[in-house]
């Protein structure tokens, strides 16, 4: 690693970190200039600011400005990453929990109209501790089974914040318990047309792929036009999709009994399906070209068929790869699925367009929350997974 | 070998036919007329009547333009500063906040801008350079971290001083891999900022929007087709010129 000859190299000047100077002048600002919380009297009105000591009560509240100016010297000066860890994991946990009671603390008796919810102060020590955590976990430099647990650690601690209801206070789960059914049947058609057109792609991208890479002049003409779909913007290729699907539900018998239709679902997981081709084809293609010469030759020479040599060989080899372009897709139609929502294709997508039309941000919130969230743990997942095979089937180490 | 060269020509002729078929749509919209018209109602209008496609185009390249210019400004210092001795603490950081960041999905991005930024098109413009930062950052870290050492060598021997390096040799020579960074940064924030007129920035996504709303087929597949045929084109453009750049670089 570079970071350790660097290190040694400036072993005689001053033990200051430099990311730490930034963590700690974020921590500074966001602990004492900016406000914490953001107070409404209901769910449109203007808000008023609320600073830490306003929104905690007194003992939490200085007990949290400690934590923080620990947390910030701590960064500021070189310590081992572990200690770093630690350090950034515990005001990451403390924020959390906080912010759940300053929102049922500041919370009034008489008004279930108001709403609490975390203010720039908040989201700038959250986003400084996050990047000390994410430095000294760089600086770590775990191994994907470590990274895995972590991830796991964290999700643990969300969920057990959120089903003890430390969290109901807060606005954005306010808007939660209010529609908390269609929250779930609208999660269900998110994954249903990330998961559904990624499989769909998988289907037909792994074949044409293999078709690819033994047809030499099939694979530039097929490349170049996956590569021009996925230049089209998504709501472009939606709108364009509801001109024929449409023709197709009023003119082929049966279409329309299996769900086709000119807008809503179907031209949402057709252009999904469409944009997740190219990474298929485009990783298969690269994966198999990878293989190598040797590995053919000698699965050749034991006198194995074309057939058997693709799925002995062949595959197992190109796996890692065609599981990076299954990552790809899937990171990408976690976040085009939110745009499905504007030709009536369902999803997390809903609630940001209502909020947006609503001027109510903490619906938009509440549809932008667990995309974002699903697109970090299905990446960070995948990514491990895919070191894990790769590491796994190469005994040099190296993919 | 005559076919590569006969397909780029057909490729070349396809995409100056495109050119002019979407400037004479844009300039004169009511040619078209007659073409739009069986996709809608009866009396209801073929052609986008709140506002000029053309005028629409313009605003939406300019705040594609806008964004870009100054992701490009900001990114590509970023990358230097993180490849010099003094930040080069800050580069393995910098490397996997590029990947977390790009986790994050660009219409995610345009809506938690909404709350900070109010509507119209400061969102979408703080959107579109948010979010083109990372592809732009990630390419320009590529190239200058993957200069051939023997060149570095002898720039060093030839006695040029850092600015010198940096600027005859390091840029130079990672400006083709900068470009497709830039290049991936432009059809994303394309796309965004046809997003971004759902939080009322002027861009050609209203047209498909106020199709959509009003149940006018004919909107949806113009603002559709002029958006899509205008992402491939300025897509192609780009490419074109890295390959230029690139051919020239190895010469």
């Amino acid at each position: 690693m570079t970071v350790g000859s660097i290190r040694e190299k400036e072993g005689g000047s001053l033990p200051v970190d430099k990311l730490g100077v930034i963590v700690a002048a974020l921590a500074v600002y966001g602990a004492f200039l900016a406000t914490f919380v953001t107070y409404r009297a209901n769910r449109i009105v203007q808000g008023e600011a609320r600073t830490i000591l306003e929104s905690l009560p007194p003992s939490l509240g200085y007990g949290l400005v400690a934590l923080v100016s620990a947390g910030a010297a701590i960064a500021l000066f070189k310590t081992s990453a572990a200690f770093r860890m630690l350090a950034a994991s515990a005001v990451l946990v403390a924020l959390s929990l906080l912010i759940g009671i300053a929102a049922d603390h500041l919370m009034p008796a008489d008004n279930a109209y108001a709403r609490i919810s975390p203010a720039s102060g908040f989201w700038i020590l959250f986003f400084a501790f996050a990047l000390l955590a994410a430095d000294a976990l760089t600086r770590m430099s775990p191994g994907p089974g470590i990274r895995l647990l972590f991830l796991a650690g964290v999700l643990a601690v969300m969920s057990g914040l959120l089903a003890t209801g430390r969290w109901d206070g807060l606005s954005i789960l306010k808007e939660y318990a209010s529609r908390a059914d269609t929250f779930w049947a609208e999660a269900g058609r998110h994954l249903t047309l990330a998961l559904g057109s990624l499989a769909a792609a998988a289907l037909v991208g792994l074949p044409l792929g293999i078709l690819c890479h033994r047809v030499d002049g099939l694979r530039d003409a097929v490349l170049n036009v996956l590569n021009a779909i996925q230049t089209i913007p998504s709501i472009a290729l939606f709108g364009i999709l509801i001109g024929p699907l449409g023709w197709i539900a009023a003119n082929v018998p049966g279409a329309m009994a299996i769900g086709v239709r000119g807008i809503g679902v179907a031209p949402a997981f057709v252009a999904l399906f469409l944009y997740s081709l190219l990474p298929m084809v485009a990783n298969t293609v690269v994966g198999l070209a990878g293989v190598p010469q040797a590995a053919n030759d000698a699965a050749r020479g034991i006198g194995m068929t074309d057939r058997q040599r693709l799925f002995a060989v062949e595959f197992p080899l190109a796996f890692p790869v065609i599981l990076a372009g299954i990552r790809i897709v899937l990171v990408q139609n976690i976040g085009l699925a939110t745009i499905a929502a504007l030709i009536g294709g369902g999803g997390f997508g809903v609630f940001v367009f209502q909020g947006i039309g609503q001027t109510a941000m903490d619906l938009v919130l509440l549809g932008a929350a667990p995309t974002v969230i699903l697109a970090f743990v299905v990446a960070i997942t995948l990514n491990a997974v895919i070191e894990i095979t790769a590491t796994g089937r190469s005994p040099g180490g190296s993919p | 070998m005559p076919s590569p060269f006969r397909f780029l020509r057909l490729a070349t002729i396809l995409r100056l036919t495109a050119l002019m078929l979407l400037l004479v749509f844009l300039l004169l919209p009511g040619w078209f007329e007659p073409l739009l018209k069986p996709l809608v109602q009866e009396n209801a209008p073929a052609i986008y009547n709140r506002g000029s496609l053309f005028w629409l185009t313009v605003l939406h390249l300019r705040t594609v333009f806008v964004a870009t210019l100054a992701a490009t400004f900001v990114a590509v210092s970023l990358a230097i500063l993180v490849t010099r001795e003094a930040g080069a603490e800050f580069l393995p950081l910098s490397r996997s906040l590029v990947n977390i960041g790009q986790t994050f999905p660009p219409v995610a991005v345009l809506a938690l801008a909404v709350p900070i930024y109010g509507f119209g098109e400061n969102p979408t413009l703080i959107a579109l350079f948010l979010y083109g930062l990372l592809p732009i950052f990630e390419n320009a870290l590529t190239g200058l971290t993957s200069l051939p050492p023997a060149v570095m060598e002898a720039a060093r021997g030839t006695g040029m001083t850092e600015r010198q390096r940096l600027l005859r040799i390091e840029l130079p020579l990672a400006l083709p891999v900068i470009l497709t960074g830039i290049r991936l940064s432009v059809v994303i924030s394309l796309s965004t900022a046809t997003i971004g007129s759902t939080v009322a920035a002027k861009t050609l996504g209203e047209v498909i929007i106020a199709g959509l709303q009003s149940n006018n087929l004919a909107f949806v597949l113009q603002g559709g087709f002029i958006v899509a045929v205008l992402a491939v084109l300025i897509h192609d453009a780009l490419q074109a010129l890295e390959r230029s750049l690139a051919g020239r670089a190895h010469v």
